[in-house]
C-alpha cells in the first residue's frame, strides 16, 4: 500500500516538500542542543521540563483520543465509524511517534535512551510509560494496517486482529493514565498532586483528539475524493462536546478544593497561573485565553443550531484544540514547576530553537499523518466509498 | 514473485528475530555464583560505615552568609561543582536559602528577626525513602543499601530530569552544558561530569571509603555533626537526643536523614 503514499499531485508534493523543510531547519537546531547542550532550550534548575515534555503530554492525549471513533465501532457496532476508524489509528500512530520523538529530544543523553531497556525499573513510572505508549504504537500499527489492507483487497480482516482492536481500547486509556501517573505521584509539587489528573488529561484528550479529527475530516473532504460523511463529524463534535464540558467541569473542581481549602501549596500554582505571582505573570494572558477558547468550545458544540453548522463546528474544533494546548500544553507543566518547591518563582520562558526543534517534531508527525492518512483515503477511494 | 517477496521479508524478519536469541540465552545461561555487575568504591581498611548516615545541622551557630561560605567552597572544590553565571544552568550540591525557602509551610507569619534573615544551609537529604529513585528509569540514581547514601552514576543517567521533577528539595541540578570549562581547579580525585546528566551532594561517598568525614562537615569546626542515625550511641542521635531538631519537609513522608538544630 505503500505506493499510494509515493504517487501524488503536485500540491500534495508541495506540502510535503514544506514539512521536509521545517524538519530540516529544526533538525539543524537540534544538532546544536546536541552539541551545546539542554542549556539552549528556556529550561532551568527550578522548571527542569518544559515545552517538550508538554507537547509530549498534550499529545499522548491525541494518540488516546482515537479511540473514540475505534469503541463505538467496535464495541457498540455503531456502524457509521466504519468508515473511519482508519483514519483515528492512523491519527494515533503519527501522535505516538511525535510523543517518542519529543522524549528523545529532551533526553540530556539520548545515546543512552537504551539504558531504559538494559535497566528495566519497575518501580519508575517512566519505564511503564515507554512500555504503554510503544505498546499503543505496535497495535495502531499492525491493526490499522491490516484492516486497511484487507479492505482494499476487499475480504474481511483476518480474525487474530480481533483481540488486538479489543486490547487497544483499554490500552489506549492506560496510555493517558501512565502519562498523569508521571507527574501525580510525586510529593511535593501540589498543583499535580490530584487524583483526577489522569481523568482530566483523558477529558481533554478525549476533546482535543476528535477536534483535530474533525478537521482532518472536513480537509479530507475537501481536498480528495473521498467523503467521510456528515454523520461521523456530527457523531464526533457530539463526543467532543461532552469531553470538552466533562474537561472544564474537572478544571473548576481542582479550583474548589484548592481555594475552598485553602491550602497555599495548591493555590499558588493556580494563582501563578492566572492572576501572576510575585509579580511574575507570563502566563496569565495564556491561561485566560485557553479558557475562553474552551468557554467558545462549548457553547458552540453543545449547541446544536451551531454544532451542525460545518464551517461553526470548524471554528468550535480550532478554539477546542487550542484552548487545550494552552490549558494542558502550556500551562500544565510550567505550572506544575511554578513556584518551586522551595517557593521561589523563576518564571519558564521557551527560547527560540526550543520551538523550532518543538515545531520540527509537529511537522514529522504531520508528515507521517500525511502519508498514512494518503494511504487510507487512496484505498478508500480505490474501493468506492 | 509477489508471495516469493514476501516470503523473503518474513524470513528476514525472523532471523532478525533470532539475532536476539544469544542474549536471552545468556541471561538464562548464568549461574547463579556468576559475578553480577555493581558500582563499588573500593573502602579502604578505615573506611567508616553506617546503617543510614544522617546529618545534623546546629544552625544556631550559623549567622550570616560568610559562616555558609567555607562549607560550600569545599564541596564545590572537592566535587569539581562548576560555577556557572547563568543562574538557570547553576549546579549546587549544598548552598544557602531563607527559612521560608528552606522550611516553607513551617513559617510562622512572624518570625524571630535572626531566623527571618539568617541563612538555612540546604543540600540532599538522603531520605529514607526517596522519590527522586523511584522515578529514575535506569537506577542511575539509587540508594546505597550498605549505608543509605542515595548515589549518581553520572555514566548510565539519561537525562530526563524526572528525579529533578520528583525531589521535594529541589536539590538536584542538570548539567544544561559542559560544566568543564567553569571549574576554577580540578580535582584528579573526583569525577568532572559531561553535559546531559543529573548531579547533587553525595555525602562524600568518597572521603567516607577513605575514612573521612565529608568536606562540609570536617570545616564546620563542630557546627555540622554526621554520624549513623541508627547507632543509639552515636554523636548524631547523641544531638537529636538533647535538642530540638526539624526536617525539611516531613509531612511528605520521604524521612529526610538531615537534621536541623533550630
Amino acid at each position: 500500500m505503500l505506493e499510494l503514499a509515493i504517487k501524488g499531485s503536485k500540491k500534495y508534493y508541495g506540502w510535503m516538500t514544506f514539512l521536509l523543510v521545517i524538519i530540516g531547519i529544526g533538525f539543524l537546531f537540534y544538532l546544536k542542543q546536541l552539541d551545546f547542550g539542554l542549556g539552549i532550550t528556556g529550561l532551568s534548575r527550578d522548571t527542569s521540563w518544559g515545552f517538550y515534555i508538554a507537547n509530549f503530554t498534550f499529545l499522548v492525549g491525541v494518540a488516546a483520543g482515537g479511540v473514540m471513533v475505534v469503541l463505538p465501532y467496535y464495541l457498540h457496532d455503531y456502524k457509521a465509524f466504519g468508515k473511519i476508524t482508519i483514519l483515528g489509528e492512523f491519527l494515533a500512530i503519527s501522535s505516538v511517534v511525535m510523543c517518542v520523538t519529543f522524549i528523545l529530544v529532551d533526553l540530556g543523553q539520548p545515546m543512552r535512551i537504551f539504558n531504559v531497556f538494559l535497566y528495566p525499573t519497575l518501580h519508575s513510572v517512566l519505564f511503564w510509560d515507554t512500555i504503554v505508549l510503544n505498546g499503543y504504537l505496535f497495535l495502531n500499527l499492525v491493526i490499522g494496517w491490516n484492516v486497511l489492507e484487507a479492505e482494499r483487497n476487499g475480504i474481511h480482516y483476518q480474525a487474530w486482529l480481533k483481540p488486538l482492536i479489543y486490547i487497544s481500547i483499554p490500552w489506549a486509556v492506560s496510555i493517558h493514565t501512565v502519562t498523569a501517573f508521571l507527574f501525580c505521584g510525586l510529593p511535593g509539587r501540589g498543583f499535580w498532586m490530584t487524583a483526577i489528573l489522569a481523568p482530566r488529561f483523558l477529558s481533554s484528550a478525549f476533546a482535543a483528539g476528535p477536534a483535530l479529527l474533525i478537521l482532518l475530516c472536513l480537509i479530507i473532504r475537501r481536498v480528495t475524493n473521498f467523503d467521510p460523511g456528515r454523520e461521523q463529524i456530527q457523531s464526533l463534535a457530539k463526543i467532543v462536546a461532552y469531553a470538552i464540558c466533562i474537561n472544564v467541569f474537572f478544571f473548576l473542581c481542582e479550583v474548589f478544593v484548592a481555594f475552598y481549602s485553602n491550602i497555599p501549596e495548591h493555590m499558588d500554582h493556580i494563582k501563578y497561573l492566572f492572576i501572576g505571582l510575585h509579580g511574575k505573570s507570563a502566563y496569565v494572558p495564556w491561561m485566560w485565553a485557553s479558557f475562553s477558547l474552551m468557554t467558545i468550545g462549548i457553547i458552540l458544540t453543545v449547541n446544536p443550531f451551531t454544532r451542525k453548522n460545518e464551517g461553526v463546528l470548524a471554528v468550535a474544533c480550532v478554539a477546542i484544540f487550542f484552548g487545550t494546548w494552552i490549558d494542558k500544553g502550556l500551562g500544565m507543566i510550567a505550572g506544575g514547576f511554578t513556584p518551586s518547591p522551595l517557593h521561589h518563582v523563576n518564571e519558564y520562558i521557551p527560547s527560540l530553537p526550543e520551538v523550532v526543534i518543538a515545531l520540527a517534531v509537529w511537522a514529522t508527525g504531520f508528515l507521517i499523518l500525511t502519508a498514512l492518512f494518503k494511504m487510507a483515503v487512496g484505498v478508500k477511494e480505490e474501493v468506492g466509498q | 514473485m509477489d508471495s516469493s517477496r514476501r516470503r523473503i521479508l518474513q524470513l528476514l524478519g525472523l532471523s532478525s528475530l533470532a539475532l536476539t536469541a544469544r542474549p536471552v540465552f545468556n541471561a538464562f545461561a548464568k549461574d547463579e555464583h556468576a559475578e553480577k555487575p555493581q558500582a563499588i568504591i573500593k573502602d579502604s581498611e578505615n573506611a567508616l560505615k553506617a546503617k543510614q548516615w544522617a546529618l545534623v545541622i546546629d544552625t544556631r551557630q550559623f549567622e550570616s552568609e560568610e559562616d555558609l561560605e567555607p562549607l560550600v567552597d569545599v564541596c564545590n572544590e572537592v566535587h569539581n561543582v562548576p560555577h556557572l553565571s547563568e543562574k538557570r544552568h547553576e549546579i549546587k550540591w549544598i548552598w544557602g536559602e531563607h527559612y521560608h525557602n528552606a522550611f516553607p509551610g513551617k513559617a510562622a507569619r512572624f518570625l524571630s528577626e535572626e531566623v527571618e534573615h539568617k541563612p538555612f544551609l540546604v543540600l540532599c537529604n538522603h531520605c529514607e525513602n526517596p522519590p527522586c529513585v523511584r522515578a529514575c528509569p535506569t537506577q542511575a540514581t539509587f540508594k546505597r543499601e550498605s549505608d543509605g547514601i542515595v548515589l549518581m552514576d553520572f555514566h548510565r543517567c539519561i537525562g530526563c530530569r524526572f528525579c529533578m521533577a520528583a525531589c521535594p528539595f529541589g536539590a538536584r541540578s542538570f548539567n544544561y552544558r559542559d560544566p568543564r570549562p567553569f571549574i576554577k581547579e580540578i580535582n584528579d580525585k573526583f569525577p568532572t561530569r559531561m553535559k546531559g546528566v543529573v548531579e547533587k551532594c553525595n555525602f562524600c561517598a568518597e572521603r567516607l571509603a577513605e575514612g573521612q568525614l565529608p568536606a562540609c562537615v570536617e570545616v564546620s569546626e563542630g557546627k555540622l555533626t554526621f554520624g549513623d542515625l541508627y547507632d543509639p550511641e552515636s554523636d548524631v542521635r547523641e544531638l537529636i537526643k538533647t535538642n530540638f531538631t526539624i526536617r525539611r519537609k516531613q509531612t511528605l513522608g520521604t524521612e529526610p536523614s538531615v537534621y536541623y538544630i533550630v
